[in-house]
């Protein structure tokens, strides 16, 4: 703390603990927070115009509270969510509000504050800001990492890679579990732990992944119970310009085809448009061909890279921030698309999906390199399969297994804590994954376990840099960091509150395949998550069907217990209905009203 | 693509389009002869309907699963429908059946329910109508409902196909004569049921009694009389027989301009009411209109002084929507939904908002809903009542009037409210179904100009009201199906005074049993799928759909039922009837999402695939082509 204090050169304010009891948050909750910055702004809000208010900043968040009405809260911003920090109007600027900092937050908002520009009241906010949104660029720590919050439960022990195989029947006579990279030797953006064909030897293993672009082999990601067709995930093969070919590779592939003897073609989907496949040889990427993959059927999924999603999404927020566009609103949207991405993303998972649950065979799934289009489409298609990932548990460890531990590129995607807003790394991947996974709730509203809150609650910590669940890039960099023992896990504090996060609707269905309509006449703009700012856009929370079915439930428990109770006290003595407290007919107008 | 180009199969791959012959060839019917001949399915007349003609082997053509059936059966019209006779209707399980529309079967098209009618000829697809010279191997009929049926009659003796053919066109088509409309030889035909508890049942308005109810009902009578001056249409067949007027206006004055001007009163609220008056015909004669100018300063004078106080007139003819304007977005919108096959389905769904929104269907709904607030915001909050203006006031005034009712009054979103108001606004009201629903068949063009022919009022005291109201729903759900820009001609300030009371109204909490507005904002608007999509089994989620939270939500209250029975029994311990809750809906465990339509086309669980894949990104392309890391693999 002092040394922090050296660092700012600037007196802390001490008077932390009677403005955080003001607010939600316990004061004990962020451990480590300091408040930096206590200063007058106006903050220009673009929905109801400018607001005087005081900004308090801490090393985890920003705070803004109205001067005006009732000191309210207006903004709680966490410094995580900020990508980028600029100054607005210069020393000659005219102008009311003219003066100040315009930030620009991953979260699809941006926020204006209009300063004084006598005593350097910018500059110190700018410097704050910078040094506490972007740690990385000034060698401090991630907040995380200084986070000193305690939750009953330890959410770094939802996944656990042997149960959660074990849970799938695996290991089998036909699938055995590695420790060939259990010091990230083999490939170093996968986890220690991994399933591959019980006929493939270690050696075959290392000889494939010169093969395959990082390293990243074909393995296990779902084994369906009943007809044992797998689904595999990997990188694409290093074929290059000359067609190259691998003994290895081919011999490997057939391995894993051969596992299930019920048919003779391994599929093979590859994300990419089949151009980009093809345009990947010239820098010694490719596809499977033909002819050196004699059994197996290649499909293309015509799923679009990174670069492409990140302009998509920021269209999105072209059209609803700060102002929704009105009159042309489809036409807009389209032009996005958005939502025909979310359309290619969710088709290819339910092909993945069907081909496995159809028994027709087993699937390999690959991109280019296997960690972004890949992601999306074993998980989204194991979402599909295995209504366990429905559940709030489950779909924890989904997310921990398919995205976390097989390296989904967190850090270079979202930028945790670094300073660089324009990187070409940047990308939307995680957050399509998790649009695809509400349109699905939206499409089936009793076959998930969790709410809309849950997986917006996921998305605000993608950013927020309050827990460790989405730093780094790989798992063999979490490690070197000791990220789990030094850092709260998210599911901590999801898990340690479940109730907010459930679904009221949820039926539990064993064996259920999901399959959505990947039918742009049903995918919706999610517009609680994309629109939320807009304060003419909320949608009532909760809607009224659920708030009734809440009353209903509240109503059938406590007949249960008048029930039991009158069971019990069920002796002829005490049977004269008179004295009852009050009778059931008065409940009667309740139940019958229509909505 | 390496996709091997399997319909619903392969990846993303576009499937070739099938022509409109190809749909089923000879040796795809699954048909067993056996079967046709033993499970023929009798035709069922209603009293007073009568077979007018019939085909038999003609062949259904269903969709399913992407593929295509056939079903042998006998197409016949008669004076009320065409129906297809198969012998599929076994497919239906009891569930569905509770669920059927009684008087129109799946395969059954009402005369007046037909759009078009088309008929393919050497795979092309033309519109049929008027004589034909040459007859089409396959019917494809659209309806207003948006069906579409496809008939194939390539197996049908060509006597019989000219003999249908001839007869659809004809009795779909031919302008019709008002006494010849199917419901009159009904009328007299069937047993006369007339509905005898009143508290069970909309009200009609077709008495001064009505008229005072509704009157007491919403607090008006203070200041308003109903009147029966025009009891048996004597001053004018546009107006009801008895309906609301303010209290101080001379009853003379009605007949005067043979019932316009005459402010005619529709709802009354806490704060303010509302009436709507229909213009006064126009006049070129200076004399005449000098008389019609101190007749409406007279008018204007009663209802703007106390207890009237302040009235804001609301012309709705010349700054609001035409019905020009409505008839032609709807025609757009609704092609939308007519689709032929799996591959359009598909085609047309990459593309599919823009068509969407330049229909203007949408906006036009959302007009309808801010014009509706607007009236709304001068009603509660500033105190005024407001004067609907029209032509005829039978158009506009009844959209907007009713809609105002279903946000203010709790009561119109009860069932038999809202039939009530249907009643009240719409037929009563006059408007004109006859020729907004052109179902005499005048030419189309001038369906709206047309005057009123005669009154509707005529055809409430037939007992066969039930025409009337299912397209009177049919055009409320139309109006009133989505929730709703920027409103035309208003002031700054205007506007200024309708955001401040949206916003305030929409920032506290909702009062199901109170004021309700709809949300308006661009992407609050949506296409009101439970209509649009019910036929299309492209768009179809198994097991998903609000339904599916609707059902959880009925088991659960009749759990709740169960075990409040229980608690009385247990309370009386009495040896009560052990009477189990009837389900409706418990042994269907998983409905889809087009429940209860298009029952027979729920049948595998296999997943619907989009078969025509990307579209070009245009100013993204060069972003298409960048890969994803900036790593050489080149030498790995």
């Amino acid at each position: 703390m002092s040394l922090l204090r050296g660092l700012l050169g600037m007196e802390l304010i001490g008077r932390s603990v009677r403005l955080f009891l003001d607010f939600q948050e316990k004061p004990a909750s962020l451990g480590t927070f300091f408040i930096l910055i206590d200063k007058e702004v106006i903050y220009i809000c673009p929905f109801n115009g400018p607001i005087k208010g005081r900004v308090y900043i801490t090393n985890y968040r920003l705070y803004l509270r109205s001067l005006e009405t009732d000191s309210a809260l207006i903004l709680d911003v966490p410094l995580g969510v900020i990508s980028r920090i600029e100054k607005m109007g210069g020393a000659t600027s005219r102008g009311e509000n003219s003066y100040g900092l315009d930030i620009t937050c991953k979260d699809m908002r941006n926020l204006r504050f209009a300063l004084k520009q006598e005593g350097h009241s910018r500059r110190d906010m700018f410097e704050i800001l910078t040094r506490y949104a972007f740690p990385l660029a000034h060698s401090l720590p991630i907040f995380a990492f200084l986070n000193e919050e305690k939750f009953d439960v330890d959410g770094w022990m939802v996944y656990n890679p042997v149960e959660e195989y074990r849970r799938q029947g695996l290991p089998n006579h036909h699938w055995r579990i590695t420790f060939i990279n259990k010091c990230y030797e083999l490939c170093d953006t996968y986890p220690a732990l991994l399933v591959v064909p019980y006929r493939a030897s270690d050696d075959d293993l290392r000889r494939v992944a010169t093969f395959r672009s990082r390293n990243r082999i074909p393995v296990l990601s779902w084994i369906h119970p009943e007809n044992k067709t797998v689904i595999m995930r990997c990188s694409q093969p290093l074929v290059g310009m000359s067609g190259k070919r691998n003994k290895d590779d081919e011999k490997y592939l057939d391995v894993i085809r051969e596992t299930n003897r019920q048919v003779n073609k391994l599929t093979i989907y590859d994300a990419r448009p089949n151009v980009n496949a093809v345009a990947n040889k010239a820098t010694g990427g490719g596809y499977e061909s033909d002819d050196a993959y004699h059994n197996a059927e290649l499909f293309f999924l015509d799923i679009h890279n990174i670069h492409v999603m990140r302009e998509s999404l920021k269209k999105v927020k072209d059209i609803v921030y700060p102002n929704v566009e009105e009159s042309h609103w489809l036409s807009s949207l389209e032009s996005t698309h958005w939502l025909e991405h979310i359309k290619l993303v969710l088709t290819g998972a339910i092909q993945v999906a069907d081909r496995v649950s159809s028994g027709k065979s087993s699937v390999v799934v690959h991109c280019s390199d296997g960690w972004d289009r890949t992601a999306q489409l074993t998980s989204l298609a194991m979402l599909m399969l295995d209504s366990y990932y429905r559940s709030i548990e489950g779909f924890e460890i989904l997310v921990q297994k398919e995205w976390i531990s097989f390296g989904h590129k967190f850090a270079s995607r979202i930028g945790h804590g670094d300073k660089n807003h324009a990187d070409a790394d940047r990308s939307p991947i995680f957050l399509q994954f998790v649009d695809c996974v509400w349109q699905m709730s939206k499409q089936f509203p009793t076959a998930f376990e969790f709410n809309e809150r849950f997986l917006i609650i996921i998305l605000d910590h993608l950013y927020s840099c309050r827990f460790g669940t989405f730093l780094y890039n790989c798992e063999s960099a979490r490690e070197k960091q000791k990220v789990t023992e030094r850092t709260v896990s998210l599911w901590s504090l999801i898990n340690s509150n479940k109730d907010k996060f459930k679904n009221p609707f949820y039926t539990k269905e064993i064996n259920r395949v999901l399959y959505p309509v990947a039918s742009m006449r049903h995918l919706e703009l999610w517009v609680n998550y994309y629109i939320r700012w807009n304060p003419r856009i909320k949608q009532q929370q909760p809607n009224p069907v659920e708030q009734r079915y809440m009353e209903l439930l509240a109503l059938r428990d406590e007949y249960i217990k008048r029930l039991e109770e009158l069971q019990l006290a069920n002796s002829p003595k005490l049977s004269d209905p008179s004295t009852s407290p009050s009778s059931p007919s008065q409940m009667m107008p309740h139940v019958q009203t229509h909505f | 693509m390496l996709g091997k180009g399997v319909v619903g199969g392969g990846g993303g791959t576009k499937a070739p389009k099938p022509s409109f012959v190809s749909y089923v060839r000879p040796e795809e019917i699954h048909t067993n002869e056996k079967e046709v001949t033993e499970k023929e399915v009798t035709l069922h007349l209603l009293p007073g309907e009568q077979l007018l003609c019939e085909a038999s082997t003609v062949l259904k053509c269903v969709q399913e699963d992407s593929c295509q059936r056939g079903i042998y059966g006998r197409l016949v019209c008669t004076d009320f429908k065409i129906a297809f006779l198969g012998d599929d209707e076994s497919a239906l399980d009891n569930d569905e059946t509770q669920f059927k529309n009684k008087v129109i079967g799946e395969n059954d098209i009402t005369l007046h329910c037909v759009d078009q009618i088309y008929g393919v000829f050497d795979e092309k697809k033309k519109t049929l109508f008027g004589q034909l010279k040459k007859y089409p191997e396959k019917l494809i009929i659209h309806c207003k409902d948006l069906r579409v049926f496809h008939f194939c009659l390539r197996y049908t003796k060509e006597e019989e196909v000219k003999r249908i053919v001839s007869g659809i066109i004809h009795h779909t088509q031919a302008p019709k004569l008002l006494k010849r409309l199917f419901l009159f030889s009904y009328a007299t035909a069937a047993q006369n049921h007339t509905a005898t508890d009143p508290k069970n049942h909309a009200v009609m308005f077709d008495t001064l009694q009505d008229w005072c109810w509704e009157l007491e009902r919403t607090k008006g009578n203070m200041k308003y009389k109903a009147v029966s001056v025009n009891e048996g249409y004597k001053v004018c067949e546009r107006l009801p027989a008895y309906f609301v007027v303010p209290t101080p206006l001379p009853e003379e004055d009605v007949p005067r301009f043979h019932g316009h001007g005459i402010p005619i009163w529709c709802w009354s609220c806490h704060s303010g009411c509302a009436f709507k008056m229909s213009a006064l015909p126009k006049e070129q004669d200076d004399g005449v209109l000098q008389i019609q100018k101190n007749f409406l300063d007279g008018i204007y004078k009663t209802i703007h002084r106390p207890p009237y106080e302040i009235v804001k007139t609301e012309d709705l003819s010349s700054n609001f929507l035409s019905l020009q304007e409505i008839q032609t977005a709807y025609s757009k919108f609704k092609q939308l939904f007519l689709i032929d096959n799996s591959t359009e389905f598909w085609d047309t769904d990459i593309k599919w908002f823009f068509p969407a929104e330049s229909s203007s269907w949408l906006d036009i709904i959302r007009r309808c809903l801010k014009k509706a607030i607007e009236i709304i915001e001068c009603l509660e909050a500033q105190n005024m009542n407001v004067l609907l203006l029209e032509e005829n006031a039978s158009d506009l005034c009844c959209l907007v009037s009713s809609l105002v009712q279903v946000m203010m009054d709790p009561h119109c979103r009860t069932r038999f409210g809202f039939q009530s108001l249907v009643q009240k606004e719409w037929i009563v009201g006059g408007h004109c179904f006859l020729d907004r629903c052109n179902h005499l068949r005048q030419s189309d063009k001038e369906e709206h100009q047309r005057q009123l022919s005669l009154p509707l009022t005529q055809s409430k005291s037939s007992p066969k009201r039930g025409f009337f109201r299912e397209e009177t729903d049919h055009l409320i759900k139309n109006l009133l199906g989505k929730r709703i820009s920027k409103l035309i001609n208003s002031s700054e300030e205007l506007q200024d005074n309708f955001r401040e009371f949206y916003d305030s109204w929409r920032s506290k909490p909702p009062n199901y049993h109170g004021l309700l507005l709809p949300h308006i904002e661009g992407p609050e608007i949506k296409v009101w799928a439970q209509r649009y999509l019910r036929w299309i089994p492209e768009a179809q989620i198994l097991g998903g759909g609000r339904v599916a939270t609707l059902s959880k939500l009925l088991e659960t209250m009749e759990e709740v039922q169960r075990l409040q029975e229980k608690i009385e029994e247990r309370h009386h311990s009495q040896e009560a009837l052990q009477a189990e809750a009837a389900s409706l809906l418990r042994t269907s465990a998983r409905l889809s999402s087009l429940f209860p339509f298009a029952l027979l086309q729920r049948h595998s669980s296999k997943p619907v695939l989009p078969t025509s894949g990307w579209k070009a990104l245009g100013d993204e392309e060069d972003l298409a082509k960048r890969e994803d890391e900036f790593v050489d693999l080149g030498d790995v």
